[in-house]
């Protein structure tokens, strides 16, 4: 089975082969460029890299957000465009439960952080006991109350992803329990992840078609958050 | 630009999502439409008065795979049958265009198709092509819509002269400013033209402003202005505004400027021949003002049925045709370039 991961939810772009249990070919660039110079070349050399025929690819696994609007959107209709024009399936890899396998077979809990601006975070916590788990799914929240929530469980916790160095005297300041920092070859999102943890889900059947396929943003435009506010405030002085 | 002689027929695959539209589009040796599919947004950008940019983007992805198998489909065509896959990669929403070019990007490395770029502004020209199987170039084209009026020159396919842009703001969206400040909504073009019908067009006077520059070039900030402040003071006095009259007397200002400045350029240049594009090309009274200014000068005019004159790919599909026959490609680093000058690339 051989499935091609794609990964563009942040500043990293990251494109990977993984075939029967072995990553044949992953290509992950942390660079300025836009994942929309990046992202089909990278597919193109690891393509030619091996030899092989995209075509002969069985799925499409792609990191489906949160993330950047704009990232998650390039990513997702690159996948789309091979899976139409292939006819294979595509597989959604919450982006934070790929980011979070990076780190199989830790001890303690694994909480993946991404900056998501206006003092929050894209996060989720998970754990590796018999299988992959997930402890709390991923969601936006603001940093000092997950925090809170970690020392609560009182487990040690291994962060990750490019929410670290924006918060990192807070971890440092309010985190009681014990806490690692994830190394530099395992603390980004990797396209190895999402195609590997994308095989499980391949396996359970978790598959859609690429037509129906979109990105999880986890987040509402600014504009329909306004227009809500608005619509609540409006509704509240109506019931006075 | 040199014509290479094609032997085979070529169908060309065109993808356009650089603002609220999600199109896609088969056309047959670039004059052939053989299917046009349109997702409009604009239900969902009217809760807002415009086109929301987010919005757009992810109502993009979620419907272009559809509307790019409703195109084959309609098209009785599969993606071996294609020739090229085009898509428009500016001017227009950051966003909305890379959906289209990440798209269309993909779609043609799989089936391992050439890729053609197009300029957005280039299609709009090129929906001329459709229907007319006579026009060819040189001739004058007046580019009319919600972001953009220019005048150029089509020396060639491909090939353009700006002789006039708008200093301020675009014809459209002076419709639209119009339309919300006395309350028609939004989109305005359409909504003023349908008002306008029962108006009368000398009921007031509205400015027809000179700017400095490029005798052809537009303002329409000053215009729009001077409807604002007439139903400002209006207000004041507590006077009622007759809408169909105001309406009617705005377009009639506007098509002055377009159909004078239009039909001054296709005089000096000497082509004998003047199209028009664009979303407000489909406004009833500046077809009927170019129609009659063109007849009386001799001037042969040219204008696309409505479908091909709000964003649509088959325009797009239209103006691939003759890049791809002049050997143009993109490369797999194709990105949306959101203000792209025609005649750049």
């Amino acid at each position: 089975m051989r499935i091609l991961g794609i990964e563009s939810s942040s500043l990293v772009a990251s494109v990977a082969i993984v075939e029967d249990g072995v990553t044949m070919a992953e290509y992950s660039a942390n660079f300025k460029k836009t994942h929309s110079q990046t992202l089909l070349p990278m597919i193109d050399s690891m393509v030619s890299l091996l030899g092989i025929e995209l075509s002969t690819i069985d799925a499409i696994a792609i990191s489906g957000g949160p993330g950047s609007f704009t990232g998650l959107r390039i990513g997702s209709a690159t996948a789309k465009g091979l899976g139409l024009a292939l006819n294979k399936p595509l597989i959604h890899v919450p982006t934070l439960d790929g980011t979070a396998y990076n780190l199989f077979g830790a001890s303690g809990l694994i909480c993946p952080i991404m900056d998501a601006r206006r003092n929050q975070v894209y996060t989720g916590i998970y754990r590796f006991e018999k299988d992959f788990e997930v402890v709390m799914e991923q969601d936006a929240m603001d940093m000092g109350e997950l925090i809170e929530k970690l020392n609560e469980m009182g487990e040690r916790v291994i962060f990750l992803s490019d929410g670290v160095p924006v918060h990192e005297k807070l971890i440092a300041e309010r985190m009681t329990v014990p806490y690692d920092l994830a190394p530099a070859h395992v603390n980004r999102q990797r396209a190895a992840a999402v195609a590997a943890l994308g095989a499980v889900y391949f396996a359970e059947g978790k598959i859609q078609d690429a037509a129906d396929h979109g990105p999880d943003y986890l987040r509402k435009s600014q504009a329909e958050r306004e227009r809500e506010e608005k619509e609540a405030k409006l509704a509240e002085k109506g019931g006075e | 630009m040199k014509i290479h002689k094609i032997e085979e027929d070529v169908y060309i695959l065109a993808i356009e999502s650089s603002c609220d539209e999600t199109a896609a589009s088969v056309v047959k040796n670039g004059r052939e439409v053989l299917s046009n599919v349109i997702s409009s947004q604009i239900d969902l950008h009217t809760l807002y008065g415009g086109v929301v940019p987010e919005i757009a983007s992810r109502k993009h992805i979620e419907k272009i795979n559809q509307v790019i198998q409703a195109a084959l489909d309609e098209a009785h065509m599969t993606l071996d049958e294609i020739t090229a896959i085009a898509v428009t990669y500016g001017p227009g929403l950051v966003g909305a265009l890379l959906v289209g070019v990440a798209e269309a990007k993909a779609i043609a490395y799989a089936t391992k198709k050439p890729l053609v770029g197009v300029h957005h502004i280039e299609g709009h020209v090129s929906a001329n092509f459709i229907e007319h199987p006579d026009l060819e170039p040189p001739f004058v084209c007046l580019i009319v819509s919600g972001g953009h009026t220019h005048l150029v020159i089509v020396k060639d396919y491909g090939e353009f002269e700006i002789i006039g842009r708008t200093m301020d703001d675009a014809a459209g969206e002076a419709f639209d400013k119009v339309a919300r400040a006395v309350g028609l909504g939004y989109p305005g073009g359409p909504k003023v033209d349908k008002a306008a019908k029962e108006g009368n067009p000398h009921a007031m006077e509205f400015p027809r402003a000179k700017v400095g520059g490029s005798a052809y070039d537009f303002s329409f900030s000053g215009m729009k202005s001077a409807v604002l402040n007439y139903i400002n003071q209006a207000e004041m006095k507590g006077e009622t505004i007759n809408v169909p009259d105001l309406a009617a007397s705005f377009q009639n200002a506007v098509v002055d400027v377009l159909v004078s400045r239009a039909v001054a350029a296709v005089k000096e240049y000497g082509y004998g021949k003047l199209a028009i594009a664009g979303g407000v090309a489909s406004n009833s009274a500046l077809r009927a003002g170019m129609k009659e200014a063109c007849e009386k000068e001799g001037i042969q005019f040219y204008y696309p049925s409505p479908i091909f004159c709000t964003d649509n790919a088959a325009m797009i599909g239209a103006a691939a045709y003759y890049e791809y026959i002049n050997g143009e490609r993109a490369g797999w680093d194709l990105n949306a370039v959101p203000n792209l000058k025609l005649g750049e690339r």
